[in-house]
């Protein structure tokens, strides 16, 4: 494709939507269906695209695959695409929710519909192009650049602190990602280049590594989020629209994560062992204490806020146990989170479109006139439990099995944040589904849609499919998993050994 | 070399330039009001030719009238960037002053007068021919300042730039006559051979003083206090000449003395232009905060926008020259394409200049609102958008030298000025709409949309700009 590969065909394809969308013109309810229909099938053909990469992708090696590579800017930069075990996954989750988003928005959305469907395209191909990426400026491109979409998208279609919520969603990542900006550049002047495959077998001194790892830190830990600078979520999610939350959620979120894998834990190994203890203790801090201010909330869609800011206390958690199990349980975790928060998303928008209200307190009983509903809310929420036959409990497990590994403690603190997350949710559920129905507004509320049944079914599918069939999600990263750790142990003896030879 | 080899070799710009001046001068007084079309069509001509031929040389570095100008690939980099300034600011402000009856040949004319300065002082190479080039450039500027001569606001901005300018001059008379006095020579080589491996202390001195009265010029912090006021008084279509083609005037020459000057003196100076730099990023950030009047706002963006080009020059090395030029580029386009917008904003033939008037912009004129939110993106330095790129390259030469503090309060200095820019994105989208604009000239469009579009494309082909502003920084080293 012009010289380019695969890769920058799945990360681009949204941008020929956009240039579709920019062409057409009108507010009537022709050009409008025209408009969103346009932008299901780009989103559609993303993921038809992303699949056929996925069938290419060789889940035994650990090496980048489908490798892209351009002259760029010069002096070290390159445009390098590529994909690995870690990236894969969080390719597929992309191209695989963005459908879901844009179906969500679809009757919710009346406003400004053009620009809102450009906002999420453009949102798109950043959010790729972070996965794909294999030039770390390349990647800082696309993972600030996701910031503006983001900002208009809470700022123009949100709630009614929108402004509030927005300025603080983009101030607080950027100042993360400033300072790995600076961080990237002090990297550079070390290695004299910015190629991710290259930095990965730097090494950096140990002094320097401790800092960089504090850089990349302060940017990930925004972008998980971890506790303490975990507040700007709850304010961009409560006033996101639906699909803004679910992307949020999903996708936004996991890029911290993946950060993390990508960067803080192969180049930096040194320090990453060393501040293990300091995740520990904030991944711990974010699981009990967030469950317990989930406990409290009023606002459903504050409450699954908190309860992902939990969430991702077990992804930290599990990564810096570096064991197999741990690592690979919050890669799952990761993936499992994805589906399930962005599932809980769209069953708050489902309530919130017929009611215009997230206050948990004007639900009740809506089993009596929502039995499908009931049933969906009821399956995301125990897959947000854990509850095993669903994908939340693999991710929790593993994660959980390779903490007590680690250190026993951080586990047992952990696992007594899974009994807790029962109780917010499930307190949850029974305020909003169970009860009588007796406010005067709930009488005349609908059962789900045809559309709506239509966005739940696949989520409701692989939510129990990869529940029960770990293996799929679990062998694709495998080998990158098993890389790492080989790596980061060799690299460990040999700085002991260096210790002990001196 | 002979006299006119050297004029129409090396000096062929400032030739056009002041033999056009001289006759759109002519012209002009013949022809009285009714010149001003013919005259302004003609200095952009004019101009243009000028820069076509800079473009066009190739000539190896050479020194001309026995060393008081340099004729190298820094001074046609900048030269060409304030030629840009100057051709552009003619074109956005010919709609404006017609709106405002003041559609006097003078102004064209001021504008190459100044823009000759401009271009004298990028060549300077000994304090004289600086001192020259410095006060014909700022005479026009202050002029210019109160061209609006019915206007209270505009006569008091010239009036406020002219006397601190004047106490600028002097400083930079007093610094140039110290480093005369204790180095025995104005020419900057002679300098840079007498304190090649220390200063006497009388140096030193003269090197503050005169960097002081280029902070003056440049508008850096702590020297910045006439910018808010000279850029809110003065009529539009003249601030963004100061903000764009002055600026990459003072800046070049800035950068020429201390790098060819005073290289043997660096940890010295590189101490002032790392306190410039703070102080500026850091008031342009915060002092921008509570500003109303968008081209107040514009002022204090531009002092923190320069605090961070220095940042590149504090590095003090090829790679850092090299991040200021790349910066100047972006913020020229940047600039112009926002004062371009900001002149689009007339309420029914009434030019109005508060952020609020933007309000909703983007349901009332959906493209002017799509592009000035890309700008502010861009001065915000997000990726992908130019002014990431131009900041990428000061703080990878910064980083490089080692100043890791300057760079990590660059970026923190940054992130607090990403709340005003992001305030003007949140009136014109988040807002509910103010009173539409009348339609904008055609020119004024064509800068808008020209502008963003390079900075949108920058990152698909930067190699024009990053393979100039690396041959720029080649000469000086």
């Amino acid at each position: 494709m012009f010289g380019f590969g695969i890769l920058s065909g799945v990360t681009f394809l949204p941008l020929v939507g956009v240039a579709f969308l920019l062409t057409q013109k009108g507010d009537d309810e022709a050009s409008l269906r025209n408009i969103r229909w346009a932008t299901l099938a780009t989103t559609l053909a993303t993921f038809a695209l992303s699949l056929v990469i996925w069938s290419g992708f060789d889940t035994t090696s650990s090496a980048f695959q489908f490798v892209e590579e351009k002259n760029w800017l010069g002096s070290g930069l390159v445009y390098k695409m590529g994909v690995d075990g870690f990236s894969m996954p969080f390719v597929l989750l992309t191209t695989f929710l963005m459908p879901f988003a844009i179906l969500a928005s679809w009757d919710s959305i009346q406003k400004r519909v053009k620009e809102y469907m450009i906002a999420f395209l453009v949102l798109e191909t950043l959010m790729i192009g972070v996965f794909c990426a294999l030039d770390i400026v390349l990647f800082y491109l696309f993972f600030e650049g996701g910031l503006i979409p983001m900002f208009l998208i809470i700022g123009i279609w949100g709630g009614k602190r929108r402004v509030y919520a927005s300025f603080k969603f983009f101030l607080y990542t950027l100042v993360g990602s400033l300072l790995m900006l600076v961080a990237i550049l002090a990297m550079y002047g070390k290695a004299g280049t910015t190629d991710i495959t290259v930095l990965l077998h730097t090494d950096f001194p140990k002094e320097m590594q401790t800092w960089l790892w504090l850089a990349f830190f302060a940017s990930f830990a925004v972008k998980m989020p971890m506790w303490p600078v975990h507040t700007w979520l709850p304010d961009a999610h409560v006033e996101a629209p639906t699909a803004g939350s679910v992307i949020l959620a999903a996708i936004l979120l996991k890029m911290g994560g993946y950060g993390f894998i990508r960067f803080s834990l192969p180049m930096f190994p040194d320090a990453s062992t060393n501040f293990a203890p300091l995740i520990y203790a904030l991944s711990v801090i974010a699981i009990v204490y967030t469950s317990l201010v989930a406990l409290v909330q009023e606002d459903i869609k504050k409450l699954i806020a908190y309860s992902s800011v939990a969430h991702m206390g077990f992804v930290t958690m599990g990564l810096f146990t570096l064991n197999a199990q741990g690592m690979q349980g919050a890669i799952f975790q990761m993936i499992s989170h994805g589906l399930v928060s962005g599932a809980l998303f769209l069953c708050v928008g489902v309530i919130y479109d017929r009611m215009h209200t997230r206050e948990i307190s004007a639900y009740g009983g809506l089993v009596n006139r929502m039995p499908i509903y009931a049933f969906v809310f009821m399956l995301f929420t125990m897959a947000n439990v854990g509850l095993p036959g669903t994908t939340g409990f693999i991710g929790e497990f593993l994660s959980l099995t390779g903490a007590f590994q680690a250190n026993s403690w951080v586990a047992l603190i952990a696992t007594s944040g899974v009994v807790l997350s029962a109780a917010y949710a499930l307190y949850l559920y029974r305020r909003v589904i169970f009860g009588v129905l007796d406010k005067a507004s709930l009488k005349n509320i609908t059962d789900l849609t045809p559309r709506e049944i239509a966005i739940f079914t696949p989520l409701v599918l692989l939510t129990i499919y990869y529940g029960v069939q770990p293996q799929a999600i679990l062998s694709a990263t495998q080998a990158s998993v098993d890389n790492l750790i080989q790596t980061h142990t060799a690299l460990l003896d040999a700085i002991k050994l260096a210790a002990a030879g001196q | 070399m002979p006299f006119f080899v050297q004029l129409a070799h090396h000096f062929l710009p400032e030739t056009i330039l002041a033999v056009g001046v001289m006759a759109l001068i002519l012209i002009g007084a013949f022809r009285g009001e009714r010149g001003f079309g013919l005259v302004d069509e003609m200095a952009v001509g004019i101009l243009g030719i000028a820069l076509v031929a800079i473009v066009l040389s190739s000539t190896p570095d050479t020194s001309i009238f026995d060393g008081a100008y340099i004729d190298d690939g820094f001074s046609r980099f900048m030269k060409a960037l304030t030629l840009i300034g100057a051709i552009v600011s003619i074109l956005l402000s010919v709609d404006w002053l017609q709106r405002n009856g003041l559609e006097k040949f003078e102004y064209p004319v001021l504008i190459m007068l100044s823009t000759l300065g401009m271009l004298l002082l990028i060549s300077a190479d000994n304090l004289i021919a600086l001192y020259l080039g410095l006060e014909l450039m700022s005479l026009a500027l202050y002029v210019m300042a109160a061209f609006a001569r019915d206007d209270g606001r505009s006569s008091e901005a010239g009036l406020k730039y002219f006397v601190l300018g004047a106490l600028s001059s002097g400083m930079m008379l007093y610094g140039a006559s110290l480093l005369y006095g204790f180095s025995g020579t104005v020419s900057f080589a002679g300098i840079a051979a007498v304190v090649s491996t220390s200063a006497p202390i009388g140096v030193i001195f003269g090197l503050v003083f005169v960097l002081a009265a280029l902070a003056f010029k440049m508008s850096a912090a702590p020297f910045h206090m006439w910018t808010p006021d000279v850029y809110q008084g003065a009529p539009t279509p003249v601030t963004a000449f100061f903000a764009s083609a002055a600026k990459m005037a003072a800046v070049a020459i800035t950068v020429r003395i201390v790098i060819t000057a005073f290289p043997g003196v660096k940890d010295q100076w590189r101490q002032i232009i790392i306190f410039i730099a703070i102080a500026s990023m850091l008031l342009g950030s915060f002092a921008a905060i509570g500003q109303e009047n968008i081209k107040r706002l514009m002022a204090y963006s531009s002092i923190g926008h320069m605090g961070f080009a220095l940042i590149g020059l504090a590095a003090g090395d090829e790679a850092g020259v090299r991040g200021v030029a790349i910066y100047l580029t972006i913020y020229l386009i940047m600039t112009l394409g926002t004062f371009a917008a900001i002149l689009a904003m007339r309420v029914e033939g009434r030019y109005v200049e508060n952020v609020s008037d933007l309000a909703g912009l983007s349901r009332t004129n959906s493209w002017m609102a799509f592009f000035l939110a890309m700008l502010m993106f861009s001065l915000a330095g997000v990726p992908p958008l130019a002014g990431f790129f131009a900041k990428y390259y000061v703080l990878l030469a910064a980083v490089d030298a080692g100043l890791f503090g300057l760079a990590v309060i660059g970026v923190l200095a940054s992130a607090v000025a990403a709340y005003y820019y992001l305030r003007v994105v949140k009136v014109m989208y988040f807002d509910e709409p103010a009173p539409a604009f009348d339609r904008a000239p055609m020119a004024l469009r064509a800068v808008l949309g020209a502008s963003t579009l390079a900075l949108l494309g920058f990152w698909v082909y930067p190699s024009p700009v990053m393979d100039a502003a690396a041959a720029a920084a080649k000469s000086l080293f």
